[in-house]
């Protein structure tokens, strides 16, 4: 495990603790991202990767222990919370475009009706994101009428159109068909680069060789392992590691 | 028909009345109703409790018990009207919007939770995510059945009539005393007013049903 200076640390959490009913998701869960970090959250279903990215914009709430972005530790509700929120970029698995908006809305209304950007520098400013991710030609159609694709690099543009610290991708391409999650990875391998601080829950081995500066492992709500891909691809530490990649493998 | 075509003025006073009293009572409880929605999905307890409480008690009792608070219990209180037609308004508003409300909530419920929790994540408020997102895709699905409540509101109103408002029904009322002979015609022609501003509302509510399906 790497260790982190503890001001260092762009995304923190600190001993989070959550139920589902009966059901404890997250354990004590420790976690410190540093800015320009990649880091990949992987396990098996219900390992509580999900409800881990989620909780880190609070769109699940936790019961115990803290989490802050930059410095500052997430607030319960409010105005704060929202302008927190709009810090924290979040990308999801069903992509989430406003139904009623254009592409280019979809884009622009976060800065337009949040920041209070002009709506000319909105546009001008939304177009580059587009054309960057690969969909500019497609700014003034409806969600409905974009492949998946399509839809989730307008997500990813929509979520970057807010200038965030950090991003967070759940299962940013589990329900895209498999020829569609190349274009999708290309976009955030290239985010990656560009050294935006990244938290990405996925099933894609391949996204994390390439782009993780750190894999972390979840099994049954805490984190089994935290190491480098190559170490954890490599040399497992954990047999719950060792078991998932091994199903994993196989096929 | 000839007591119809005879007192066609009068019909078409009524006409106009209830027109009017619906008219009103609808604009007031679709914002009412709207409020009242907002309230139910709102983060705060209490509002949510309200609203609640509000929309189980007026939409389980009858619409005459509502006259009754605004045209006896009200004025008791120190709530006094020049007419009795403000009573109805007051009656008819705020019946109708626990309905109206119900049926926002509903439209508000068929949003995918998704919707909200993007606009949320671009660090939207909860008035802005209700208004720019949820609202917007609430409605379409609930014009339908607004319009249904609606044409219900227009029925309502003649229960105004048996409170000393003279309208569509009131009307009929008196023309049916005064014409003992000749009943039947006089009802038939006030629910042909009737049915001269409900069939409209209905077709409108197909036409709309048909054009402002949403695509996902």
């Amino acid at each position: 495990m790497t260790t982190h200076v503890p001001g260092d640390a762009l995304v923190s959490l600190n001993a989070v603790n959550k139920h589902y009913g009966q059901l404890h998701v997250l354990k004590d869960i420790n976690l410190q991202v540093r800015k320009g970090e990649v880091v990949v959250v992987i396990g098996p279903s219900g390992s509580g990767k999900s409800t881990l990215c989620r909780a880190i914009n609070r769109l699940e709430t936790i019961e115990g222990g803290t989490i802050s972005i930059d410095g500052k530790v997430l607030p319960e509700e409010g105005k704060e919370l929202a302008q927190l929120r709009a810090d924290v970029g979040m990308v999801f698995q069903s992509f989430n475009l406003f139904a009623h908006k254009t592409i280019l809305e979809n884009v622009t209304l976060g800065p337009i009706k949040v920041k209070g950007v002009a709506k000319g520098t909105a546009d001008k400013d939304a177009m580059a994101l587009l054309e960057r991710v690969g969909v500019g030609h497609q700014a003034p159609k409806l969600p409905a009428q974009l492949s998946g694709g399509q839809q989730q690099r307008v997500a990813i543009a929509r979520a970057l159109a807010m200038k965030p610290k950090v991003m967070l991708f759940d299962e940013p391409t589990s329900a895209l068909d498999p020829e569609m999650i190349n274009e999708v990875l290309d976009v955030m391998v290239q985010l990656a680069k560009e050294g935006m601080t990244m938290i990405v829950v996925t099933h894609e081995m391949g996204f994390a060789r390439k782009a993780a500066d750190r894999v972390v492992f979840m099994a049954d709500g805490q984190i089994v392992e935290d190491a480098t891909p190559e170490e954890f691809f490599t040399n497992p530490k954990s047999d719950r590691a060792k078991d998932f990649l091994s199903k994993l493998l196989t096929h | 028909m000839d007591v119809i075509l005879e007192n066609l003025p009068l019909y078409w006073n009524g006409f106009l009345r209830t027109l009017f009293l619906s008219v009103v009572s609808g604009v007031i409880a679709l914002v009412l109703g709207t409020l009242l929605a907002a309230a139910r999905v709102s983060p705060v307890a209490a509002l949510r409790g309200f609203s609640t409480v509000y929309v189980e008690v007026l939409r389980n009792t009858p619409l005459t018990i509502a006259f009754f608070f605004a045209a006896i219990v009200l004025p008791r209180l120190g709530v006094k009207f020049e007419q009795f037609e403000i009573a109805a308004i007051i009656a008819l508003s705020t019946y109708t919007a626990a309905f109206i409300a119900e049926a926002v909530r509903s439209g508000v419920n068929s949003v995918p939770v998704g919707q909200a929790e993007a606009a949320r994540s671009i660090g939207m408020n909860f008035g802005q995510v209700l208004n720019l997102i949820i609202l917007p895709q609430a409605l379409r699905t609930v014009i339908p059945p607004l319009i249904n409540i609606l044409i219900a509101l227009v029925k309502n109103s003649s229960v105004a009539g048996a409170f000393f408002v003279l309208e569509l029904f009131g009307y009929g009322r008196q023309l049916a005393n005064a014409n003992g002979d000749a009943v039947i015609p006089v009802l038939l022609g006030v629910a042909f007013f009737y049915l001269l501003l409900t069939v409209p509302l209905g077709i409108l509510a197909s036409t709309v049903e048909r054009k402002v399906a949403i695509a996902r």
